[in-house]
């Protein structure tokens, strides 16, 4: 059967589900990895989100943490302010999408005009706007907080969520990517001025790539959030966009599987240093992470899968 | 009235401190296209070399300004050598990366104790500040000094790069790396020349930025580093005197924000005049769209 | 390749179970954790509560440890990142089986600390973090865990208007404050609202961000206003930079401060400038004290060089974990909570200690001058 593979992979993805959800409960995985487990998912989700803006539409955004922030604090306020229950992340979750979103939208529509490191130059502006606004959000709302932090949101997201955004985001970017739209996005990459010639509106398909990709970061803030249940500004700031650039990069461009499990491998790389690092060199962890960064990209310049993607992701003809 | 001036002069004393390394960034552009992030470490580091020159080895203030450029120089080829030359033929996302990747390991590496440690540094300054009253506007010995440094590093660095052959050879290479190399020039040196002056720049930024505002420590590079970054696109990037004029504005704006807008806001400001310079001049002040033949 | 792929991803999770399978303290153990940002920027404040916290335990294994039982340390750096302080919260609790922590240093740390700290009923005492909502969330909910060894912004806010309207007899105040740091944010306020309320007037109430160093736009609005008193409740790194400026521009106002001034650095960076400024303190060095004096004694002694109020604090936050312990006589979080809330005139370094009934401490606030380049004790603020 040709759908074989992606079954397979379906049925792996349910049993890894299965697995961390049964251990998780019965405390055979401790609470810490947990968390560890959904931060990287809440990665995966941003990753594919910058995967979507710069690997496959070309946009070179250095704003990413931006519209995570937008996302979270929407998210985060909804929360808040209405009546409680674990239901309510999901309105606020697709607020918290929406809204940065919108925002991508509106700042989308003059900046995306300009070339690519120019256009980095201004979402990294944006971004740092942005986070000025974070620190001086209580003078507008005082329940966000501003600068002293905004407490209080529930701790809605679980494993089962994340994982379900996860795979949601996963399908989600896999079915634009391999659809005219996507190719659209990819032709628009690769050469701009021949897509035009061809035919393609690359204002248009620029700018649904980049608010389909800040609409996935907003997602993820939303999920952060409410993990964390704390949100601070200094979370969202230009070097947290650097680490989500890193995570695609690193991934390889182009390449959902590859930001998969940049992600997952980050995340745990960063963590697994903590653990395993004595107390009188702790300090050394952000000295080895950063050199481990910069072998892996001297060892494999085009990131871990290159552009390419696990078979299961493939359309059939592509095989 | 008098007050603006003084703002103005507050402001480009900041300016001529960025353009010594924006013109570091946009020299390194130029010439291999990539955004060097460990170039704002590279001007810490320049501010504890002279630290440690002054306060270790007693050096007068000239003598720790060239052990320090000259330290940074030599850090810069380096990095060049280990992190960026290997990846000349990758897509240029991965120099970038590894250049993130350098960065911080700059940063983290000089906050371990047996390095630079992460205290904050008081800078020692080579002479007592006096202020000189010229009609209502204060100025400082300080900042006439860092204003006389700086101009003279610039016009060194132009009369380098209009007047010398190796200052030729590096505008050929930023030009076309590949024809350059048909001329017989060695690219490989060339580059290697460009990140040694760019970092030797940078390194005096950081020596006049401490004795300016006199505190240092590992994780000061940051900010500096991204705003002269801005303010060499700002002037087009890859264009000396764009830089030059990128960093004065940069400078002007955010002391001028400050003062007269909101404190609170200043970077937004910042930055939020360079988008709109941008979204007019998509290339930069005095960068000029090429038009592209296909 | 796929082979290699899922070869590797096996490995990668035998790894992962392996490691959650151990951790914890052997039944012949207490564990105590620490929070501390141990890389960053404030770097230099981990170290120091590190430094506090660990001399504590040392001298109590060396008396014979705690319950009969040694005591072991985890460490853990929250980089000053609040989603750090949280993963390693995580990390302390589940991996290692802590029962109690000391931590974290700043309280946009703490403030996730806290909270996983509360509902995994982790008994934890913050040495340093002064923003309310460490202990008692925004809804009113007291964290019955979670207590702090320092006084609380407003406190500190309190005091340091008092001093300026009746030792200072300032009129009009100006205050200068990072806009991105909830600390000096919150002790800017509360000086404001209190200052006010005294009588006085804020003639200016500028803000900067964290990586400013040149302060001459707002130093000369500052001038323009020609304010008594100018309050920086920001850290001495800070607070030397602004105050050289400041002289140097020729402003002449009485400069005022929070604890953050503190530091063996201050007079190194700020030189002259800083000659005649007050600030507030959880202790003051020369108090004759006996704690006091052994303190000092015992840091310089082991680390070379003087305590600052966070190594002081981190300190006292350990000794009162373990007073706490031994009271209670058992390993068990919520007995040992209790015997801490109950805690009476704790004769600690930086004063003696009862909590109240939001966990924070009532003690006096010290008030210190720098004469001569010296910290000198000038007063002090009972609760």
């Amino acid at each position: 059967m040709r759908l074989r593979a992606g079954w397979i992979a379906l049925l792996c993805a349910a049993g890894l589900y299965l697995i961390v959800l049964i251990t998780g409960r019965t405390g055979l995985l401790n609470p810490y990895w947990l968390q560890i487990f959904q931060f990287a998912g809440i990665m995966t989700v941003s990753g594919l989100g910058l995967n979507v803006i710069y690997g496959y539409t070309g946009q070179f955004s250095l704003g990413h943490a931006a519209f995570y922030g937008i996302g979270a604090y929407t998210a985060a306020f909804i929360t808040k302010s209405a009546a409680t229950g674990g239901w309510m992340l999901l309105p606020a979750l697709l607020a918290g999408a929406v809204a940065a979103g919108l925002v991508a939208f509106l700042i989308g529509m003059p900046i995306l005009r300009l070339r690519s490191d120019y256009l980095g130059i201004a979402t990294l502006g944006f971004g740092i706007i942005v986070k000025v606004l974070f620190d001086n959000s209580d003078a507008v709302l005082p329940t966000l907080g501003g600068s002293r932090g905004m407490t209080g949101i529930p701790h809605f997201t679980s494993w089962t969520w994340v994982f379900l955004c996860v795979i949601g985001a996963v399908l989600l970017v896999r079915n634009f990517v391999y659809s005219s739209h996507g190719r659209a996005c990819i032709s628009v990459r690769e050469d701009e001025i021949a897509s035009e010639a061809i035919g393609i509106n690359t204002t248009q398909y620029k700018t649904l790539g980049f608010v389909l990709g800040c609409s996935l970061a907003g997602l993820a803030g939303g999920l952060y959030a409410h993990l964390y249940t704390f949100l601070h500004p200094m979370n969202f700031d230009f070097l947290k966009s650097l680490d989500v650039l890193l995570i695609v990069v690193l991934g390889g461009l182009g390449s959902i599987s590859g930001t998969v499990v940049a992600a997952c491998a980050w995340t745990l790389l960063l963590e697994g240093l903590r653990v395993v690092l004595p107390t009188e060199i702790l300090d050394w962890r952000l000295v080895i992470y950063p050199l481990l960064l910069i072998v892996v990209m001297l060892l494999r310049p085009k990131g871990l899968f290159g552009g390419n993607e696990f078979r299961f992701l493939k359309p059939e003809e592509r095989r | 009235m008098t007050i603006l001036i003084q703002q103005i002069i507050n402001g480009l004393q900041l300016g001529f401190v960025y353009a010594l390394i924006a013109l570091g960034y946009t020299m390194v552009y130029g010439i291999v296209r990539l955004i060097n992030f460990a170039h704002g470490d590279v001007f810490m580091v320049g501010a504890y070399f002279g630290f440690y020159a002054i306060t270790r080895l007693a050096l007068p203030f000239p003598l720790a300004l060239l052990v320090a450029m000259a330290g940074c120089a030599v850090l810069g080829v380096t990095i060049e050598r280990v992190a960026y030359k290997p990846l000349r033929r990758a897509p240029r996302i991965a120099a970038l990366i590894t250049a993130i990747g350098v960065s911080l390991f700059l940063e983290y590496f000089c906050s371990l104790r047996f390095v630079f440690g992460p205290d904050y540094r008081s800078f020692p300054r080579p002479f007592a500040v006096r202020n000189f009253d010229l009609g209502g506007v204060t100025v400082s010995n300080i900042q006439i000094m860092v204003f006389a440094v700086a101009i003279a590093l610039l016009v060194l660095l132009q009369l380098f790069v209009q007047k010398t052959k190796t200052g030729m050879a590096m505008r050929a290479v930023s030009f076309d790396k590949d024809t350059a190399r048909l001329m017989g020039i060695d690219v490989d040196l060339i580059i290697s020349i460009t990140f040694a002056v760019g970092s030797a720049l940078a390194a005096a930024g950081g020596v006049l930025y401490g004795i300016a505002y006199p505190q240092i420590n590992p994780f000061m590079g940051i900010m500096p580093g991204l705003k002269a970054f801005v303010a060499a696109v700002l002037g087009g990037i890859g264009i000396i005197p764009g830089a030059m004029i990128g960093a004065l504005i940069m400078g002007l704006v955010e002391v001028l924000s400050a003062a007269f807008v909101s404190s609170t806001m200043r970077d937004a400001f910042a930055f939020g005049i360079l988008i709109l310079v941008l979204l007019v001049k998509p290339a930069g002040i005095l960068g000029s769209s090429t038009q592209e033949k296909v | 390749m796929r082979t290699r792929q899922v070869i590797a991803a096996g490995w990668a999770i035998a790894l992962i179970v392996g490691l959650a399978g151990c951790g914890g303290g052997t039944s012949n153990e207490v564990v105590i954790g620490h929070v501390a940002p141990l890389t960053g920027d404030i770097k230099t404040f981990g170290e120091s509560t590190k430094n506090g916290f660990q001399l504590a335990i040392e001298e109590a294994n060396q008396a014979g440890g705690l319950l009969g039982r040694v005591i072991r340390t985890v460490i853990v750096d929250d980089k000053n990142d609040p989603t750090e302080a949280a993963n390693a919260a995580a990390k302390l609790i589940n991996q290692d089986r802590v029962h109690y922590i000391v931590g974290s240093v700043s309280s946009k740390c703490s403030i996730p600390l806290s909270e996983i700290a509360q509902s995994n009923r982790v008994l934890m005492i913050t040495p340093t973090s002064t923003n309310p909502k460490v202990t008692v969330r925004e809804d009113g909910t007291r964290k019955d865990y979670v207590f702090r060894a320092c006084f609380t912004d407003p406190i500190q806010g309190a005091a340091a208007s008092r001093i300026a309207r009746e030792q200072l007899h300032a009129q009009r105040a100006a205050v200068l404050y990072d806009v991105g740091n909830d600390y000096v944010k919150g002790l800017a306020e509360f000086f404001r609202d209190a200052f006010r309320g005294a009588g006085g007037e804020i003639c200016a109430y500028e803000s900067y961000a964290k990586d400013d160093v040149d302060f001459s736009a707002l130093l000369t609005k500052l001038k323009g206003e020609n304010p008594d008193l100018i309050f920086i409740p920001d850290y001495y790194n800070k607070v030397g930079l602004i105050a050289k400026q400041a002289r140097q521009m020729g402003l002449t106002a009485q400069l005022l401060g929070g604890d953050g001034w503190d530091s063996p650095e201050m007079t190194r960076i700020a030189g002259d400038a800083i000659e005649g400024g007050v600030f507030t303190n959880h202790y003051s060095p020369q108090d004759p004290r006996p704690e006091v004096q052994t303190w000092v004694a015992k840091y310089q002694a082991k680390y070379g060089g003087k305590p600052d109020a966070l190594a002081t604090l981190a300190y006292d936050a350990t000794l009162l974990m373990l007073e706490a312990i031994r009271r209670a006589g058992i390993d068990d979080p919520t007995k040992v909570r209790d015997a801490l809330a109950a805690i009476r005139d704790f004769k600690s370094v930086s004063g003696s200690i009862t909590f109240d009934a939001e966990g924070n401490p009532v003690k006096s606030v010290a008030v210190l001058q720098y004469k001569n380049g010296e910290q000198t004790f000038m007063t002090s603020i009972a609760p």
